[in-house]
């Protein structure tokens, strides 16, 4: 069970809360002009990030307020949570992941045997990986 | 002469309603351990569901008629047995007697209806939404530490604190009245149910402790 820290309420059990996918999925500027597939990947296709990843929850059963969070995938690690509309925190990111991941590794080793060259691959591959994927 | 008709019409009908956990009464009355832990329904409280920017001036206006917004979670204001609730940032939940309804000649939802004008937000009765449960004793606490992750201790939840939250995996607010006692406002569709696992969760209290 993951304690995310409400901004508004503070502490509260992961089942309070619901999950609201990846952040920052931009509405298309012209819809019309987009092609199928163009549509189709902004409709359903997600990245699927292991290591830091940007995403939305609202606190449905307390103030039923939306925010961001940046959580890491593999160690469920909490790194930042930051109001809507606010553009994912720059600095933390590639300082974070980065330190994030690589603490991640050394917090993993204490939960799962193979986390730390899990966590040395995702380093690699996760960093760049948003970057490459956004369309 | 007509309202005067209109009013004994709707004492009438409010004489006739069941509220959400009526049923159980019996069941409450039985269930609650003396001494221990106790249980009952309040039946039929004004609530009004309030979403305003405390910050407008629609927002200082119906502070006034409300004795106060509370600005953050957990905060309770209020003036005399009318209290309000922190449900969000912008949304409160106001709790008056019954008697405040309008359908007993109350003036409080109109009263907060003409303070929010032509403002942004809402004003609406939500005196059907959720019964009221009272809970209190010694063994109040421990009942709900079954089912409630907050931290109940004392020490962090101060009597006059007010939280929604999950009791028994469903969703309710959580209301410190007193040291040792309790209300819970569950969504009427949950309260037989809610009801019930109160019970279950204070029935232990009734026999001896087991040193
Ligand atoms: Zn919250």
């Amino acid at each position: 069970m993951l304690l995310i820290p409400c901004p508004n309420c503070g502490p509260r059990d992961e089942t309070e809360f619901h999950y609201g996918g990846q952040a920052h999925v931009a509405y298309p500027a012209n819809p019309a002009e987009l092609t199928d597939r163009e549509w189709a990947e902004y409709l359903f296709y997600r990245d699927n990030t292991k290591g830091a990843f940007a995403e939305r929850w609202v606190h449905s059963t307390g103030c039923r307020q939306w925010f961001n969070m940046l959580r890491d995938t593999v160690s469920y690690d909490i790194q930042a949570v930051y109001p809507m509309g606010t553009p994912r925190p720059a600095t933390a990111i590639p300082a974070a992941a980065e330190s994030g991941t690589a603490s991640t590794g050394a917090d993993s080793t204490t939960t799962g045997n193979t986390a730390p060259s899990i966590s040395a691959t995702s380093t690699a591959s996760s960093t760049p990986a948003p970057e490459g994927a956004t369309k | 002469m007509a309202e005067t008709a209109a009013l004994e019409n709707s004492k009438q009908i409010r004489n006739a309603r069941q509220s959400p956990a009526s049923i159980l009464r019996a069941a409450f009355e039985s269930g609650s351990v003396t001494g221990a832990v106790e249980l009952s329904e309040v039946q039929f409280l004004t609530m009004v569901g309030v979403r305003v920017d405390p910050d407008t001036e629609a927002g200082m206006r119906i502070s006034s008629v409300t004795g106060g917004l509370p600005p953050r979670s957990g905060d309770v204001r209020g003036t005399g047995d009318t209290a309000v609730l922190w449900m969000g940032p912008e949304e409160f939940l106001v709790v008056a007697p019954t008697e405040a309804h309008e359908s007993l000649g109350g003036n409080l939802i109109q009263a907060l209806r003409s303070a929010l004008g032509d403002g942004e937000g809402q004003v609406v009765d939500l005196s059907a939404n959720r019964t009221t449960f009272e809970l209190k004793g010694p063994r109040a606490r421990a009942a709900l530490e079954k089912g409630c992750s907050l931290d109940l201790h004392p020490r962090v939840l101060k009597t006059g604190t007010a939280l929604s939250t999950e009791i028994g995996n469903i969703p309710a607010i959580l209301w410190k009245t007193g040291d040792e006692s309790y209300r819970i406002f569950p969504r009427a569709s949950f309260a037989y149910f809610l009801g019930r696992w109160l019970l279950d969760a204070m029935r232990e209290y009734a026999s001896p402790e087991v040193p």
